[in-house]
């Protein structure tokens, strides 16, 4: 297994890992903290790609994507804090009201 | 000398790969949200370690800088600020454990057999590109996504000021 390859594989893996913690874990701060794993995944595949072909395109990729967590944090905690506020709980299965 | 040193960046880059994958199946298994973003940022930290191996150096620099500090300490003070302890603290999995499992072991699976099985593009010599090679590529081709990123920015800023005020007009 060659360098890339391994690390596309830590890129699928992780991305894996993150996309199981989005799924078995109850904690809602816990699966936000798993959606980052994910994009971390996402962005290694693009810096490993990128550096193979010697483009630019993917690290300027991985910059709009270190954009977009950010907002995505921004937004995702205060709408968490008012979850909280509301129920005062972090599991999910006590917003399965939410639904529709 | 020479062969030893890129030898040994090559293992560093192993090492760096496989602490982050054991990072990321720590924040699977541990139980505290403190304990997995501690996890994580270990994990974005090694990521950065890579980045930097690989010679992509301002991309390993803005990982620690944004995603380290940024990002995962507005998570560290989320956590600190929501210390609830509910149901989700005494039991970590939701019913979904046995099939969400199931469901990575099969997609990783799936990809390694491609990956033992397909076609490889031949590996070529990685090509290093540099910061100033990035810089022209990133305000002369994707100038529009530069400033889109803005407008996404005071998007965020504005739905989370929303987000707070609405909630205060409701409760």
């Amino acid at each position: 297994m060659d360098k890339l390859q391994f690390l596309v594989f830590v890129s699928v893996a992780l991305f894996a890992l993150g996309l199981l913690g989005v799924i078995v874990r109850r904690n809602l701060l816990v699966m936000l903290m798993c959606m980052e794993l994910m994009l971390n995944g996402v962005n290694l595949s693009l810096v490993s790609f990128a550096q193979q072909t010697g483009t630019a395109s993917g690290a300027v990729l991985v910059f709009l994507i270190f954009v977009v967590a950010a907002a995505e944090i921004a937004v995702a905690i205060p709408i968490v804090l008012l979850l909280v506020r509301r129920k005062r709980t972090l599991e999910t299965d006590a917003y399965s009201d939410l639904k529709g | 000398m020479e062969a030893l040193l890129q030898n040994l960046d090559t293992l560093l880059v192993y090492v760096f790969g496989v602490a982050a994958l054991v990072a990321g199946a720590l924040m699977i298994v541990l139980r505290h949200p403190m304990q997995v973003a501690m996890a994580l940022i270990s994990a974005m930290v090694f990521l950065g370690g890579v980045y930097g191996l690989l010679g992509v150096h301002f991309i390993a620099a803005f990982q620690v800088l944004i995603y380290v500090g940024a990002v995962m300490v507005f998570m560290v003070y989320a956590i600190m600020l929501l210390d609830v302890r509910d149901k989700s603290y005494t039991q970590r999995f939701s019913r979904f454990l046995v099939l969400g499992i199931a469901g990575a072991v099969i997609f990783v699976g799936v990809l390694v057999y491609g990956f033992a099985h397909g076609q490889h593009a031949s590996a070529r010599a990685s090509v290093s590109f540099g910061l100033q090679q990035f810089a022209s590529a990133f305000l002369n081709e994707y100038w529009l996504h530069f400033e889109l990123t803005s407008v996404l920015l005071v998007a965020a800023v504005v739905a989370a000021m929303a987000v707070i005020r609405g909630s205060k007009r409701h409760g």
